[in-house]
């Protein structure tokens, strides 16, 4: 683990116009590390919709990332209102957004999906009036070849 | 086939001046939900939309698209036109609506993905 790259990205509520800063920054970092393709879109989809969660629904929150040469796991933290029920969130289809959010094209119940089937590993805990921290891992080898 | 092409046959309007056209497009994908396109578009294809806001152009970038076609004749804002050439990401306009819009690419020999 000789290879391991850390950042932090801050994210402010409502700020639509820099939506999708924190993503593409962690996008260059993977290009520039040279991560396969298939990976940095992955890893891009899924930081995308933990963003404009943040964006959508929190007053503020931070994307952490952490890449080895083994994987890449980002943890999104979000002062918001919280999730009251995360199996329910995580209903294709389902959305809480306003109708204002809708109009913009967010809020088709597909983001938490869409990070689940992007990654490896994920993980949601939420407590009400606190904020959600939201985590997920990325393998960059093979879970068989990283045992062996 | 690649966005000049495609420019020139459907008469588009390009808002963005000065990005290079001269890309090939793989195929494309219409939706106006955005994680609809972050999950199911695929890299290099043509992206039909009639959302206007900035925000089309961080899904383009990061899901490596071609370029973005609005259509029914509706106008990017100005800071969705600065951003798409920040970004390299072409934008063009069309009148036509969706339905035909598409109809034609798919004559033009486009496929999906």
């Amino acid at each position: 683990m000789n290879n391991v790259e850390e950042g932090v990205f801050f994210l402010t509520g409502k700020d639509f116009t820099n939506a999708g800063a924190a993503s593409s920054s962690l996008k260059g970092v993977l290009e520039k590390r040279g991560v396969p393709q298939d990976i940095i879109r992955r890893t891009a989809i899924a930081a995308f919709e933990a963003e404009m969660n943040v964006i959508i629904y929190a007053v503020a929150g931070m994307m952490k990332y952490r890449i080895t040469d083994t994987e890449i796991s980002v943890t999104i933290q979000d002062m918001g209102q919280g999730i009251p029920n995360i199996e329910l969130a995580m209903t294709e289809g389902y959305s809480t957004a306003p109708d204002y959010i809708r109009e913009m094209g967010f809020g088709s119940g597909m983001g938490l999906p869409n990070i689940k089937k992007s990654t490896d590993y994920f993980v949601i805990n939420s407590m009400i009036g606190e904020g959600t921290t939201l985590e997920f891992t990325i393998h960059l080898i093979p879970c068989d070849k990283e045992r062996a | 086939m690649n966005l000049q092409e495609i420019m020139t046959n459907l008469s588009l309007e390009v808002k963005t001046p000065g990005l290079n056209l001269d890309r090939e497009v793989t195929g494309g994908y219409v939706s106006d939900l955005l994680s609809d396109v972050m999950g199911n578009a695929s890299q290099g294809n043509i992206w039909i939309t009639l959302q206007i806001h900035l925000n089309i152009v961080a899904v383009a970038s990061l899901k490596g698209l071609a370029g973005i076609i609005l259509v029914n004749n509706r106008r990017p804002d100005e800071d969705t036109i600065t951003r798409a050439v920040a970004e390299n990401i072409p934008l063009m306009t069309s009148d036509l609506p969706t339905f035909e819009l598409v109809g034609r690419l798919y004559a033009l020999g486009l496929r999906c993905r």
